[in-house]
């Protein structure tokens, strides 16, 4: 009863239109889960955490994989042989190499992508600058987007360089990574391109790694200390074992 | 104390504005910014001159109505509003610059007035519950375990100024939408909307041309009641909630 006199005194008194458009709200579907993540500012960080931790996975592997070259040209040439044959017999030669690499591409293409389409938003956001400047956030946290173009050039110059030998400058030989390492760590562009680039990683991984964690969820005023200081260590050790290569070629530990 | 003031001056929404330059002499470091300018407006007044326009109401850091971002800072160098900012934290002879919030999703009506009113369609599309509440229910009625209504009361501070979006470089009213979000849906009485809320309202703010959240803090730093940065983690994880849960 209570329910039927409220149904005809909403009848009476709201205009059909208003009714009708409380009624097409309702019908309204929602988009799926994967539009609502991709059409969200929100949803495109939530890529971009995701892409930049597979990435970081893989870093903290390939970095570990890279200090093997201080065990001598057998061991180094070992593994990279054996990165080759990882999975067989249930997977044919490289093909576990070749997942790694389409798996890093499509991580490498949705955090671009993100990343891009995200500045436009932000900068659109805020169309005239004040007047009275202040730089206060962190170096780290202001250079994300010009140290993302400057990894995303070196993953280019790197691949073109050590996996495929195009720019090589030795003489590049397939399956010889050893002597390969050593020639690109010979030239000085070589090793300034590389130590650029491995400083510029450790400064993204710094304040990504913490706003990924964010951006997740997971982050919370009494585990911030703790992230933060999982994102220095990550940094540091990251910068620090990719640089201690080419560091140490120049100094002739390697040789 | 005298001052040298750089205000930005605009006619309107369409005419372009510029930075325009004001002696004034006589203030006291007992007043409020609000009422040095009130001073620098009857000078402008008497000289046959337009006042500077610009947003105030309660005067006593409350309605969120105060703006003004004062030498680069939104409200100025003490973490409080406009209004409750006060003279003695400048010194005889300073320069001070004043400009209105700065965000596509806050365009310059008139001087250092902004229309905010993008706030008012975030709230619109979530910032409240359906559950009938009636008359004031006995306190007891609804248990809210204690941190959730710390939690909650926190978040209701915010007082809707902006000053979280006029301090993000990318112009983000991620700290509003988190503290109204936040506020509801740590609540039982937030309960039956608590996926649409967040969905609908991070929509809106989208759609409202805010930017993106790039976790550079400085919102949390600027918020005059002191909403904090942990706010943004809390409405992603509601959010990413939000997107499995949902009736489709």
């Amino acid at each position: 009863m209570e329910m039927r006199r409220f149904m005809s005194w909403t009848d009476e008194d709201f205009p059909s239109s208003v009714v009708s458009m409380a009624l097409a709200t309702r019908t309204d579907r929602r988009p799926s889960m994967t539009r609502t993540l991709w059409d969200s500012s929100v949803g495109k960080k939530t890529i971009m955490a995701v892409s930049g931790l597979v990435m970081l996975g893989y870093l903290v592997v390939h970095m570990l994989g890279n200090l093997k070259i201080f065990f001598g040209s057998d061991e180094f040439n070992h593994y990279a042989h054996w990165l080759r044959t990882l999975g067989e017999p249930f997977l044919h030669y490289e093909w576990a190499l070749w997942i790694v690499r389409v798996v890093l591409v499509a991580a490498v293409v949705l955090h671009a992508v993100s990343a891009y389409q995200l500045s436009r938003r932000d900068l659109r956001a805020r169309p005239t600058a004040y007047v009275h400047r202040k730089a206060r956030s962190s170096y780290a946290t202001r250079t994300m987007r010009y140290g993302g173009v400057i990894l995303a050039l070196f993953i280019v110059w790197h691949i073109l360089d050590l996996t495929t030998g195009t720019v090589h400058s030795g003489g590049f030989q397939s399956g010889h990574p050893y002597q390969n390492v050593l020639d690109t760590f010979s030239t000085w562009y070589g090793n300034v391109i590389y130590i650029v680039a491995v400083l510029a990683l450790g400064l993204h991984v710094q304040h990504g790694f913490w706003s990924a964690a964010q951006t997740l969820g997971v982050g919370s005023a009494t585990r911030d200390r703790v992230l933060k200081t999982l994102a220095n260590v990550l940094a540091v050790v990251l910068t620090a074992g990719f640089v201690s290569v080419p560091v140490a070629v120049m100094t002739g530990v390697v040789s | 104390m005298k001052l040298t003031l750089r205000v930005w001056r605009q006619q309107n929404a369409e005419a372009p504005g510029a930075m325009a330059t004001y002696e004034v002499d006589g203030i006291s470091q007992d007043m409020s910014f609000l009422e040095m300018l009130d001073t620098l407006n009857e000078e402008l007044i008497l000289g046959g001159d337009e006042p500077v326009a610009f947003d105030h109401d309660c005067r006593e850091g409350i309605c969120g109505a105060c703006s003004l971002v004062i030498n680069g800072d939104a409200h100025g160098p003490e973490r409080t509003t406009t209004c409750q900012l006060h003279m003695r934290s400048f010194d005889d002879g300073d320069t001070i610059d004043i400009e209105p919030w700065r965000a596509s999703a806050f365009p310059v009506v008139k001087d250092l007035v902004v229309d905010r009113s993008s706030f008012d369609r975030i709230i619109q599309a979530g910032g409240y519950i359906s559950a009938p509440t009636g008359t004031a229910p006995d306190a007891h009625a609804t248990p809210v375990p204690k941190p959730d209504a710390d939690s909650a009361f926190e978040h209701a501070e915010c007082i809707g100024c902006g000053a979280c979006v006029a301090a993000c470089p990318n112009g983000s009213a991620m700290l509003f939408t988190s503290a109204k979000v936040n506020h509801l849906n740590v609540l039982p009485q937030g309960a039956p909307e608590r996926e649409t809320r967040v969905l609908d309202m991070v929509a809106t703010m989208d759609d409202e041309g805010f930017g993106g959240c790039t976790l550079t803090g400085e919102c949390a730093t600027a918020c005059p009641k002191g909403i904090p940065l942990p706010s943004i983690t809390a409405m992603n994880k509601e959010w990413l909630r939000a997107t499995r849960k949902v009736r489709r």
